[in-house]
């Protein structure tokens, strides 16, 4: 039986807009500002996972992307959490929680650095965030790039998928500046496409990426 | 003492992002950390900063914590004991 490496689901959340496998999603009052929309979403996702109100906005935004991508593939919830791998991507780092740390330290009167906030000044806790909600504890890695390079995660996630120790990989593009925002995650599994069944169920392929990336 | 006990109530709310919490679902007396609130490692250093930041009170002796922060009631009784 050959097993390709499939992508079986993914999702765009930008401007305060969700699509989740190209559909367009109704979100309840979305004309708020970026924090608003999360903890909107959230609520309707009936996620019920109070750590999520401890995280900052880069971190929510991963979060619901990534549930997004898990709730709407085919995954029986018995498969192997230690093969799945994360892979994720961004521009902005974290730099509006770097932003909020300083606020904390810049004053010598008034000198309060928050633990809360400090531990979300490296991007790829995101990658932490997911893997624990999940209990993913395959491979994972975070890179910083000028734009999302559909070619480089293909490359990255294709060899990860050869080894056996991969079976799954949750990859994809995570920015944060201000109220500029933008999440792209797709979901990839090694399956035999001939009996893939429902979902969106694509070839992984660097084309296949950019086209649902655009 | 009830006052206190409300000032504590919100401020650990706000400073520990506890936004699915009412001031009342806290039971002065629960454990803040384990079965009562669920705090993790981060949220108790939060408390470090916040008894610091909002009452002027350093922990001398980190030993201490953990007899501190066992519940809002022993906060609030560290707090008076030791008011500047």
């Amino acid at each position: 039986m050959i097993m390709e490496a499939t992508i079986v689901s993914y999702c765009k959340i930008k401007n305060n807009t969700v699509w989740v496998n190209g559909e367009k999603i109704n979100i309840d009052n979305n004309s708020v500002d970026f924090s608003a929309f999360l903890v909107n979403l959230y609520r309707q996702m009936n996620l019920n996972y109070p750590k999520f109100f401890k995280m900052d906005n880069l971190c929510k935004l991963g979060i619901l992307a990534a549930e997004m991508v898990i709730q709407n593939n085919s995954k029986s919830e018995n498969f192997e959490k230690d093969k799945v791998a994360i892979f994720l991507a961004n521009n902005s780092s974290s730099i509006e929680t770097d932003r909020n740390h300083i606020k904390t330290i810049v004053n010598k009167n008034d000198y309060f650095p928050s633990p809360a906030v400090f531990v979300y000044t490296l991007p790829n806790i995101i990658i932490g965030e997911i893997a624990i909600k999940h209990k993913f504890t395959g491979e994972n890695a975070f890179f910083v790039s000028e734009t999302f390079d559909a070619n480089f995660m293909h490359t990255y996630a294709s060899i990860a998928l050869q080894s056996r120790h991969t079976t799954d990989a949750v990859c994809g593009w995570i920015n944060v500046d201000g109220n500029e925002y933008e999440a792209f995650m797709y979901y990839i599994e090694k399956k035999n496409l001939n009996k893939a069944g429902n979902g969106l169920n694509t070839h992984h392929t660097a084309e296949m990426i950019y086209k649902l990336y655009n | 003492m009830s006052n206190l006990i409300e000032t504590l109530k919100a401020q650990i709310i706000e400073q520990l992002n506890l936004a699915e919490l009412k001031p009342e679902d806290i039971d002065p007396n629960a454990p803040l950390f384990g079965d009562g609130l669920g705090l993790d490692s981060i949220d108790a250093l939060e408390l470090i900063v916040l008894l610091e930041k909002h009452h002027g009170i350093k922990i001398q002796d980190p030993k201490d914590a953990k007899a501190i922060f066992a519940s809002l009631q022993s906060m609030a009784d560290y707090i008076i004991a030791n008011k500047k």
